[in-house]
C-alpha cells in the first residue's frame, strides 16, 4: 500500500503581529510550523500503514527551508518526503497549487508506485480555504473524502474504505472505492510520539528534491502567479469604529465598582438586554 | 489517476495577458448571479437565504438577475424550496430533480451544478462555507478552472463590473480584497450569519427552469449509508444566542476559562472562545468564535482576554453591544468594542458574576410562588 501525506509549512499564527504604524506583517522571529491540521491526516496515514503495511510518502510544496517540516514528518514515522520546490510556483493561489501539487502526486506515483490513498489536513491555518484537497481530488480523480472524524472500515484487497465524516447537522458514513482522497477533521487522533530510531534517521535522511521539471510539469502558464485566476487586489487593515470604545474607569476604583459600572454602562445602552434578563429571572 | 478534468470552458490567456482589464470575448457570455441553494433533508439551509439577500444587492448593482441553483430528489419538497427561493429574492431557480441527488455526495452534485453552469453561465456563484459548500466549492471551482475565494466577509461589485470578494488574511491579522480577473464564473464562499437574513416577501414569484440530469445511481461509487443527526443537546447554540460570553490567552489556564462559563451561566447565554483556546483544546471546535469557527450576532457579547484579532473581530463585529476586558489598553479588541474595561478579566469576572446574580436574584421568583 502508498499513502501521500500533502502537508504545508506555515508561520505559527499565534505568533504573528501586525505592525501597529504601518500595519505590515512583522515576520521576524516567526517560528514555522507543520500546518496543524496536518498532523491528524499525518497520524491517520501512519496508522493505516502500521496496520496494513506499506509506505508513507510526505509532500511538501514551498521554499527550500520548508526541508525543516518534512523532516518532522519523517521523525514522526513517515518513510520519504518529497519537496517540490521551485520559484515558478511563487503566488500560486489554490487552483495553481492543486495542479503543482496533482504533478507531483502523479510523478511520485511512476517513481514509487500509484497511492492508494492521498491524505490532506481539513485546511490550513494561513490560508484557511480548505479547497487544495478537493481540488487534488478532482484533477486526480480520486474519490473525494473531506472532514473524515474516523476510518470506519478498510479493506485493500477488495479497495473499499468507509468512514464518517462531519457534515452539517449530523456524520455521513460514506462507502466508496480506492483510490480516495482524505480530508481529515480536526481532533479525529493524536500525533505519535517520533521514537528515537525515527528522530536519528530522519537527521539524516535524504530529502527528495524536485523543481517543476523534476516533477514533470511542463506547462508553467498553469503556476504560480500566472496560473493563478485570484488576485490580491489590496490588503489593509479594518478601520476602527469612528465612535471609541466608552472606557470604565479604573483608577481608584473596587474590584465591585468597576463591575456595577460595566453593568450600568450596558444597561442604559441597550435597555432591553436588562428587561430580557429580568424577564428570564422571573420565569424560572 | 487520469488527469484533467471533463467540461472545462476554454482557458483564458494567461501570463500578462491576465492582468488585462478587457474580459475576452467568449467570458462575456457569463452574466447574472447565482447562490446555491443549500437543501438537505428537506430544509433549506439559512447561509442559503442570507447569500440571496446578499446576491440581490450585488444582482441589482450589475443590472442583471440573481437565480439560485437548488438540487435535490423530485418532490413537492423541492418545490416548496424552490418558492422559498423566489419569496427570498430570486428571480430564477435552476432546479435539478433526480434520485441520485438525494443526499450530499460530491459527484453528482460537482457534475450537476458544473453543467448548469456551463449551460448558462453566471458571472458570480456565491456557495455557504458549511462542511457541505466548501466540499463541492472546491470541485467545482477546478473542475471549471476558475477562480475562487474562502470564507468572504463582504462583497462588492466594482467600476469594472468584477467581484470584489474581501477576507481576513495572514492567519486573520489583516483583510484583503481578491478579484478573479479573466476567468468566469467568479466563485466565492461566505461563513453561515456573516451576512443578515433577508425578510420574506410572501407571494413574490420567479421563473422556475429545470435542468434534466442524465445521470444514473450506477455512475456513482461513493454510497450515502446512513446519516446520524446530533443531538441537540450537545450542540452549541452559539450562533443563535442573544447573549454570549468568551475568553481568549489572556485568562491564562484553563482553569480560569471556568470564570466565562460560570458569566455565560448567570446570564443564561451561550460560552466560546477565541481560536487559540480550540487549539489548546480549552474549548470544542464548535465553540470557536471568528473567522474559522462560529459567526455570532448576539444582543450581547463580552470578550474576557481576548485581543481581538481580525480573525476574532470578523466573527463578532455584529453583535449590537460588544464589551471587552482586557488587561492592554492598546488591545486590537478596544477599537471594535462598544464598552471596554482596561483590567485582568481573570480579577473581574468572578465580580461581575455576582453583580450580576445579585442584580437578576432581586427578580428571581421560587417556583412554588410562580405556580400559585
Amino acid at each position: 500500500m502508498h499513502i501521500v501525506v500533502c502537508i504545508k509549512q506555515v508561520p505559527d499564527s499565534a505568533q504573528i503581529r501586525v505592525h501597529p504604524v504601518t500595519n505590515t506583517i512583522m515576520r521576524q522571529g516567526v517560528p514555522s510550523i507543520i500546518n496543524p491540521y496536518d498532523l491528524f491526516a499525518l497520524e491517520e496515514a501512519l496508522r493505516l500503514r502500521d496496520k496494513v503495511g506499506g509506505k508513507v510518502t510526505v509532500l511538501s510544496m514551498g521554499p527550500p527551508m520548508a526541508e525543516d517540516s518534512l523532516r518532522k514528518a519523517l521523525a514522526y514515522g513517515a518513510d520519504r518526503a518529497v519537496l517540490l520546490t521551485d520559484r515558478h510556483f511563487a503566488g500560486s493561489d489554490t487552483l495553481a497549487t492543486t495542479y503543482a501539487l496533482a504533478g507531483a502526486i502523479r510523478k511520485i506515483g511512476e517513481t514509487w508506485g500509484l497511492p492508494n490513498l492521498v491524505f490532506t489536513g481539513k485546511q490550513t491555518i494561513d490560508g484557511d480555504t480548505a479547497q487544495v484537497g478537493p481540488g487534488i481530488a478532482k484533477r486526480l480523480n480520486l474519490n473525494q473524502l473531506t472532514y473524515v472524524a474516523r476510518i470506519a472500515s478498510f479493506d485493500l484487497k477488495a479497495r473499499a474504505i468507509t468512514v464518517e465524516r462531519r457534515a452539517e447537522g449530523g456524520v455521513q458514513v460514506l462507502a466508496t472505492r480506492l483510490p480516495v482522497l482524505i480530508t481529515m477533521l480536526e481532533d479525529s487522533n493524536e500525533i505519535r510520539r517520533g521514537t528515537m530510531a525515527n528522530a536519528l534517521s530522519a537527521a539524516r535522511a535524504e530529502i527528495v528534491k524536485w523543481s517543476a521539471e523534476d516533477a514533470g510539469i511542463s506547462d508553467l502558464s498553469h503556476c504560480g502567479l500566472r496560473g493563478s485566476p485570484t488576485v490580491v487586489k489590496k490588503v489593509f487593515a479594518p478601520p476602527a469604529r469612528a465612535e471609541k470604545a466608552h472606557q470604565i474607569p479604573v483608577t481608584d476604583r473596587t474590584w465591585d465598582e468597576m463591575a456595577g459600572d460595566v453593568i450600568q454602562a450596558i444597561f442604559s445602552r441597550r435597555p432591553s438586554i436588562e428587561t430580557d434578563l429580568i424577564q428570564r429571572a422571573e420565569g424560572f | 489517476m487520469s488527469s484533467t478534468p471533463q467540461l472545462a470552458p476554454p482557458r483564458p490567456p494567461s501570463g500578462r495577458a491576465a492582468m488585462k482589464k478587457e474580459l475576452p470575448e467568449h467570458l462575456k457570455a457569463y452574466r447574472h448571479v447565482w447562490v446555491f441553494i443549500e437543501y438537505e433533508h428537506g430544509q433549506i439551509h439559512p447561509v442559503s437565504l442570507e447569500l440571496l439577500g446578499e446576491g440581490r444587492k450585488l444582482a441589482d448593482k450589475l443590472k442583471v438577475e440573481l437565480a439560485g441553483v437548488l438540487m435535490g430528489t423530485p418532490g413537492d419538497d423541492l418545490l416548496r424550496a424552490s418558492a422559498d427561493c423566489f419569496e427570498f429574492g430570486a428571480d430564477v431557480v435552476y432546479l435539478v430533480a433526480d434520485p441520485v441527488l438525494a443526499h450530499y455526495r460530491n459527484e453528482p452534485f460537482t457534475r450537476a451544478m458544473t453543467e448548469v453552469v456551463n449551460t448558462w453561465k453566471p458571472e458570480i456563484l456565491l456557495l455557504g462555507a458549511t462542511t457541505l459548500g466548501r466540499d463541492l466549492a472546491g470541485s467545482v471551482a477546478t473542475t471549471l478552472l476558475t477562480g475562487l475565494t474562502a470564507d468572504t466577509t463582504a462583497l462588492a461589485i466594482d467600476d469594472e463590473r468584477s467581484l470584489a470578494a474581501t477576507r481576513p488574511t495572514f492567519g486573520g491579522s489583516l483583510l484583503c480584497t481578491i478579484h478573479t480577473l479573466n476567468y468566469r464564473p467568479q466563485m466565492a464562499t461566505v461563513r453561515p450569519r456573516v451576512m443578515p437574513m433577508p425578510e420574506r416577501q410572501p407571494g413574490r414569484l420567479g421563473r422556475l427552469v429545470e435542468h434534466p440530469l442524465h445521470m444514473a445511481e450506477d455512475d456513482f461509487v461513493t454510497k450515502v449509508l446512513q446519516f446520524m443527526p446530533d443531538r441537540d443537546s450537545q450542540k452549541a447554540q452559539l450562533a443563535f444566542a442573544d447573549i454570549v460570553v468568551a475568553g481568549g490567552l489572556g485568562l491564562k489556564s484553563i482553569e480560569n476559562f471556568q470564570l466565562v462559563k460560570r458569566l455565560a451561566e448567570v446570564l443564561g447565554g451561550e460560552y466560546g472562545g477565541s481560536r487559540p483556546l480550540a487549539q489548546k483544546g480549552w474549548i470544542t471546535a464548535d465553540r470557536q468564535i471568528g473567522q474559522t469557527g462560529k459567526t455570532i450576532r448576539p444582543k450581547l457579547y463580552i470578550a474576557a482576554g481576548i485581543s481581538g484579532a481580525i480573525q476574532h473581530r470578523v466573527g463578532v463585529e455584529d453583535a449590537d453591544l460588544i464589551v471587552a476586558i482586557n488587561s492592554d489598553p492598546n488591545a486590537p479588541i478596544f477599537d471594535f468594542a462598544h464598552i471596554g474595561i482596561v483590567a485582568d478579566a481573570v480579577e473581574l469576572l468572578p465580580v461581575l458574576t455576582e453583580a450580576f446574580r445579585q442584580r437578576l436574584a432581586l427578580h428571581y421568583v421560587p417556583a412554588s410562588c410562580a405556580a400559585s
